[in-house]
Parts: structure tokens; sequence; C-alpha cells
């Protein structure tokens, strides 16, 4: 196959960079067609991979000066397609800034690069006691950069929070070539919280090049316990009353039926027999605190008319707990060629009614619909069950899908708890904002982007789908290195 | 001083931005270097936009009103177990709700589980053209669009004015003790407050008079827990445990700062532990200023015994009280800030933000 003449504004992208940073074959842009939300592909006019923080600036600013496009990427684990490319324009792959800048031990803060991986700042500092908190459940790959563009959540988010309470400050290179300092060392700030407004642009602002993370020390203890329940309904009691009695646990889960059968085909995950639901309650802190919260707990669960509870008696057992909860996405792989993760938020006390709506909605539709949620903030993440090559199931499951989001936002919550609009929600945006509030906040886009080239086509609803086809799991979730959560 | 407006509606909160060319929000004047801009400006005072709008304790969030009482608040989910974990300030002093959020200082209690930008969760607010605009969501977990609620925190009624909020609340621990630790100068301070930055035990406040040789820690845990965390504490650095009576007076001074010079300047200046012996060095070539350094050294608060604020700041921070800049130390000016002013602001209705 002869390859086509690089176009004019490759070759003057060309003087750019470094020779050998830009990958330009058939290949090559094949794999960054897509992210994590495989049922959306474009192929972008070329990948640029800098090595340093003054590449990446002039990268931004070439892309600037020419009206160039650019989505800024990390490992491509975003869930609603928020680092997919932009046709005709280039990816800028930010994998080889991975270094670790800097360590405070004493102020607890680790300044590191966009493309460090997430479990790789925890894994850096853990000799020293200190860990970062939030933990997505693609941790072992997905970047930093990617987690403050997109706020990522985890399964730990009802203490702890969001990326955006882990992040102190940042340098960024906006889209109008500025570079800027937000933030900084300290857990205080003066002014406006310009580091918080940046985190969760989902790419449309910029590109962080720095990020300061605060670090927190390990807990010492923790008591995990795994709950099994003849029905949902009782399993959202029992969550009710935890969070009614004043406990602060680190994490509630819940797994409904079908999720637990795929996690236990998947991952050999043991669960009580004869369970519609499972809860996992996560306690930790210093050991007095826990051992006292525990006494509670137990009662609670005990009170709570459970099929079996089963508190993790060692490290090993809680971590066999955990992995059976990550791996439920990937394992629901097994179960369906396909399938669309939701990540709409109810406000807690309606958790039952929306899944009684979500189910209901399933049968009467065909469509298989398998729930594992974080049930302490309300976050639903329904996996829609499908398979792309029967004709209209796609449109059937979007059409589920699409249910629920609107659900979502007549109950009060959210279209997105943790994942981000992206490509995938955006014709949503207007069902949780007004006209003018949309409005508004693209005009704070275009104060940070007056071109609008960066990362464009996501977050605002806009004319012309992005090509959906169907694609089935991503080749690294096949291999069991990537989850969806 | 020219007129001042008292909407008692949202909508007449719009109204009132609407009516006039020059508009600065008030509430109940507790940092009042915020409001204090150009004479032109009509004062909009929040005082009649009060009241908890929606509270939901088993949702961990409540909805108020722009003008509400932190006092108010702080009854509100104290009847229910429940708090806001950053200690809102200057509680008796009457201060709102948006006068926290605006000013962004939050109280000892900040050091645990983060400050005010880490449990405020929506907004409304009136931007420059009078809109009444809604971002941010009503739940514990929401990701969709920008994250105007945060930026508005330490804002100062520059970008808009708030018309409502909604936080995340947390339960509040059952037990308290606090613990006066000594350290002899303000290095072993320094050294002390990384310590306990990094132990086990996770305190609830960490704070210190600037040139006193101690440390106050409070410690929120189960009961049946507290003694033996408070006990280890004690045996490894010393010191004792505070009487009841003398811990709520020594907390109540810090969050309410009792201890400034009630006719003086007084700011507040973001640092890091390692910044302590520095900040107290300057500290002392002003006559009379009194300091103390909050959330385990990464804050420090200055009061002068005039009104006059030091001419040269080392640092960069914000003045609540007194004449000087708004933001004195070294600035950071970015062409963004201008443009995101400009888009939520166009007509200049709100003070800039260097005013």
């Amino acid at each position: 196959m002869t390859r086509p003449e690089p176009s004019p504004a490759l070759r003057r992208l060309a003087a750019v960079v470094p020779a050998g940073r830009i990958l330009d074959g058939p290949a090559q842009l094949a794999a960054y067609e897509s992210d994590a939300l495989t049922a959306f592909q474009t192929r972008p006019l070329a990948i640029v991979v800098p090595e340093t923080q003054e590449e990446v600036v002039a990268l931004v600013r070439f892309c600037h000066a020419e009206g160039l496009p650019f989505v800024a990427r990390g490992s491509g684990t975003s869930l609603s397609g928020g680092s997919l490319p932009v046709a005709g324009g280039i990816v800028i792959a930010l994998n080889r800034l991975n270094r670790i800048r800097r360590i405070d031990l004493d102020q607890r803060i680790a300044v590191v690069e966009p493309g460090v991986v997430n479990s790789a700042v925890t894994a850096a500092v853990q000799a020293h006691g200190l860990h970062y908190a939030p933990d997505p459940s693609s941790q072992l790959i997905c970047t930093i950069g990617g987690n403050v563009a997109f706020n990522a959540g985890g399964a730990h988010c009802l203490k702890y929070g969001m990326t955006s309470n882990h992040v102190l400050g940042l340098k960024a290179v906006l889209a109008t070539g500025e570079v800027v300092e937000f933030g900084g060392a300290s857990r205080e700030q003066a002014g406006p919280d310009w580091t918080g407004l940046f985190v969760g642009n989902e790419g449309l602002f910029g590109v962080a090049l720095e990020i300061t993370l605060q670090l927190l020390p390990r807990a010492e203890c923790f008591h995990t316990v795994l709950a099994g329940y003849a029905t949902l309904e009782q399993a959202g009691d029992a969550v009710a009353a935890i969070v009614a009695s004043g406990l602060l646990p680190g994490a509630i889960e819940i797994m409904e039926k079908l999720a637990l059968e795929a996690a236990t085909a998947a991952v050999h995950a043991e669960y009580p027999p004869g369970c519609e639901a499972v809860l996992i309650v996560e306690l930790e802190g210093p050991r007095e605190v826990v051992a006292a919260d525990r006494a509670r707990l137990d009662a609670l669960l005990a009170a709570s008319r459970p099929v079996e509870v089963r508190p993790a008696r060692d490290a090993a057992e809680r971590l066999a707990i955990w992995k059976g909860r990550k791996s439920a996405f990937s394992a629901v792989g097994r179960l369906s060629p396909d399938f669309i993760v939701q990540d709409g938020v109810v406000p807690r006390r309606r958790l039952g009614e929306a899944l009684r709506l979500i189910n209901g909605w399933s049968r009467e539709m065909g469509v298989r619909c398998a729930n594992v949620f974080h049930a302490g903030d309300g976050n639903l993440h329904p996996l829609i069950l499908y398979d792309g090559r029967e004709p209209g199931a796609l449109l059937r499951a979007e059409e589920l899908a699409g249910r629920i989001l609107r659900m979502c936002v007549e109950m009060g919550g959210s279209i997105t708890g943790e994942h981000g609009v992206g490509v995938e929600k955006r014709d949503y945006l207007p069902a949780m904002f007004a006209a003018e509030e949309i409005a508004c906040l693209k005009r704070i886009r275009s104060a940070f982007d007056p071109k609008g080239i960066a990362n464009p086509g996501k977050m605002f609803p806009e004319k012309g789908a992005p090509a959906l086809v169907h694609a089935g799991l991503h080749p690294l979730e096949k291999a069991g290195v990537i989850s969806r959560e | 001083m020219s007129a001042v407006l008292q909407p008692a509606s949202v909508e007449e909160l719009a109204a009132a931005v609407r009516s006039a060319p020059r508009v600065i929000a008030t509430g109940a004047g507790s940092k009042p270097r915020l409001s204090m801009v150009c004479a032109d400006a009509v004062r909009v005072s929040t005082s009649r936009l009060s009241g908890i709008t929606e509270y939901e304790p088993s949702e961990f969030t409540f909805t108020a009103l722009a003008g509400t009482p932190v006092r108010e608040i702080r009854a509100a989910l104290g009847e229910r177990g429940q708090y806001l974990p950053f200690d809102p300030v200057l509680a008796d002093a009457g201060s709102t709700l948006a006068g926290a959020v605006a000013a962004g200082i939050n109280g000892p209690g900040r050091w645990r589980y983060g400050g005010l930008r880490d449990f405020i969760l929506g907004v409304r607010l009136v931007d420059g053209e009078g809109r009444l605009l809604r971002f941010g969501g009503k739940v514990v977990k929401n990701a969709a669009g920008f994250d105007v609620p945060k930026l508005l925190v330490g804002s100062a009624g520059r970008l808009g004015v708030i018309a409502e909020m909604t936080f995340k609340v947390f339960p509040r621990p059952l037990a308290w003790r606090s613990l006066r630790l000594p350290a002899v100068d303000e290095i072993a301070k320094g050294r002390l407050l990384a310590e306990l930055g990094r132990g086990r035990w996770e305190l609830d406040a960490v704070e210190s008079v600037v040139g006193d040789p101690v440390v106050f820690v409070r410690l929120g845990a189960p009961e049946a827990a507290i003694d033996a965390l408070a006990k280890e504490i004690m045996d490894r650095f010393g010191g004792e445990i505070l009487g009841e009576k003398e811990a709520a007076a020594w907390w109540f001074d810090a969050a309410e700062f009792r201890w400034t010079h009630p006719a003086g300047a007084w700011a507040k200046f973001p640092l890091t532990p390692s910044d302590g012996p520095a900040f107290a060095t300057w500290v002392a070539t002003h006559p009379g200023a009194r300091a103390r350094i909050g959330a385990a050294g990464n804050v420090g608060y200055v009061s002068w015994p005039v009104m006059e604020a030091a001419a040269e700041c080392p640092w960069r921070g914000v003045l609540l009280r007194g004449n000087g800049p708004l933001w004195p130390g070294p600035r950071r000016l970015t062409a963004v800030a201008a443009a995101v002013k400009a888009a939520l602001d166009p007509v200049g209705r709100f003070p800039g933000l260097e005013d």
C-alpha cells in the first residue's frame, strides 16, 4: 500500500517537534481511533507523541496558530468517548510525559506529569505510608492527566471525593497557547478557585502539564463486609440504615444478580447462594475507630435481614471482595458480545425506585441490564447488554440508556457521576442545564479556547454525530487489563 | 456609600443586579474588605434572602439561600447529627453562607476532609447580565458541565452574585478531645505539623499561634476510640488534654477570629508547613501584629493593629479587613482570568478581579 502524501499541515507540524514524534501510518492511526467507548471511532490526521512539556506547549501553540483541532490523550480509558479523536485533527499522546517531578513527604504532595499512571503515584509513596486516594477501576493504566480532565471518581468518593478534591494545583498550556499556573502546594488558596474550574474540563480548556496532588496517610485498618440479600430492596434498606446511623464508610457498593453471576464466572468470586443483591461496605481508619464503628455496623447488618454476612478476615479476603466488584464490568462482557455502561446519579433515597424502573424497562424492551453501583453516593452503573450483530439491538440499548439518563435528571440527580459527558452524553446536557446555562458554559470554554480547537465535539450538543459502530470489547478489556466502572 | 437593595427572592436578586450599572453583593459584613469597592457600586444585600430551602439528611446534602446565617445552618445540621466539616467561620458574628463561599475561608476543621471547595456541590448565581443560572448539582456526585461552583469559592463577588448553594455534609463525630502539644520554636513546630499530618490518627484540626511554643490539636472520633488516640499522641509528643471549657473557648476564638485586632487589618495567606519559620519572622517585623497558623501549616492569618495592611507581602493572600489591595502579595495575572471574568460579567457590573 502506498502512503498518501502528507498534508501541508502535517508537513508544517513535522517542523514543530523532533523527528520520530509523529505517527501517521494506517496501523498507528487505527490504534488511536477509539477509547474505551469502542462504539465510537474516528481516524485522526496524526498522532504526536511529545516527550517534554516544552514540546506540548509548542504543539498547542502550533494548533492555535493553524486552527488545527487536537485531542490530548493518556491511556484512552474514557468511558464517555472523551478522548475520541477529531477527524482532521491531531492526537497529543501524553504517555511519555510520565515523570514524577517531586515528592514532598512533609507537605504530602506529589507533583506529576499528565502521563503518570494513577496507581504509579501510590506505588511511589506507599513505602512512606501514603497513598493517592482516587481509585477509578482502570487505575492500573489510566493516567492522571485523563483523571484531571474528566474528574475521575472511584469506589471511595463518598468519604474522599473525586479527583478535584485531591488536585491542589496545576500548570497547563491553554488552547490559546498561554501557559498558566493555578493553585500550588498548599491545601489552601486565595482568590477564585481556578484549579477547581480546570479539573473536569473534559479537555476543552487545554492540556495539563504538571499536576500537584495531595497524598493521604494510608488508612491503618480496614473492615470490609459482604452481605447477601434475598431482594434488592433489602440491600437498599441496609444502605439507608447505615447512612442514617452516622457511620461514614469509605465505600458502600451494591451488585445485582446478573453482575454477581458474571463475576462468579469470570474471577471465581464466591457469593452467598440465593441472593438477588450483594452489598459491600468498607470501614477504614485508625484501628480503635474501626473497632468501635465495626460493632455498630455489625449490629445494623444483623438487623437488615441478610441471607448471609461475610466479613473479610484478612487482607487476602478483602482483596478478593474488591476483585469481584472491580471485575464485574469486564465479567459482564462474557455474558454479552456488547454492552453500554451508564453513569447516572440519583438521590440515594430513590435508588430502590430507580432500580425498579430500570428493571421494568429492561423487561419491557427485552434488553438485559446488569446493575452495579456506588450505593453510598447514588451513582448507578447499569450495564446494558446487547448484540451488535442483531439488527436494531444497539438502538434499543441506546433507547434504554436514554430513558435511564432522563430518569436520573427527573429525580434530581445527574447524567454523569464520574465518567463525564464526553461524546456519549452530550445530547443529554440540555436535560440538565437550561439553554442560557449551556450558553454560559460555552462562553467559559471560549475564554480558554476561543478557536474551539481543544477536544471539540465533547460535552456540548452538536450537529452531526460521530460514527457509531458495533465494536465489542476493547482489546485490553478482553485481556483483563482494564475494566469499566 | 450608595444605596442598599434588599431583594427577598432570587428573582428579585436578579432584578436588583440588572437595576444598576455597578453592583457588589454584601452579606453580614464580617469580611468587610471584600465589598469595599468603588463608591458608585450599588450594594445588594442578601439579608432578606435567607433560609434553608432543602435538607435531606439521608442524602448528606442541603440547599440554602445566599444570606442564610452559618449559625442557622450549623444548628439545623446539628439536630440531625451532621455538620459542615470545614467549620464555616465567624458564625457568631452572623456571617452568611454565601459570604463564606465568596471569601473562601475555612475554619480549623478543614484539616480533616478538606475546605469549603471540597463540599460545595452546586450554585445558582446571577451573572453580570442579571441572568439566574444554575451550575453543578444537588447530589453528592456529579461530573456534568464545568465546575463553576468551585470557581466561585474565593471569588469575592467579582464573577457573579450567589443566590443559592447546595453543600455536601457529613455525620458529626460522636466525641471530641483537644490537646496542647509543645513545640520549642517555629522550626520544631514545622516538624511537628508535618509529623502530625503523616500520622495514623486522622486529626480533625491542627492550629497554632505564631510565637507561642505550642500546637493545638483536635480529635473527633467514637467515644470508645478517642482516649486511646489522644494518649498515643501525648506519649509521642508530650502535651496535655484540654478541659472541655478551655477547649471550647480556644476553638471558638480560632473560628471566630476573636484574636484579631477588631479595628485592624486582617488577611489570609495560603502556606506550606515549611513556610512557617519565614512567616513567623515576617510577622515579627510588624509591631503589634498577631498571627496564627492553621490546617497544619497550610494557612496563615495575620492581623495588624492598624487598618493599613503591610505594604509588601511575600505570599499571595486575600485581605479580609483593612486598607490595601484585595489580593496582597505577588501577582499572578493570567489572560484567561480576564477572559473568564468577561464571559461571566461582560459589562463589568461587578468589581474587577483586582479591585
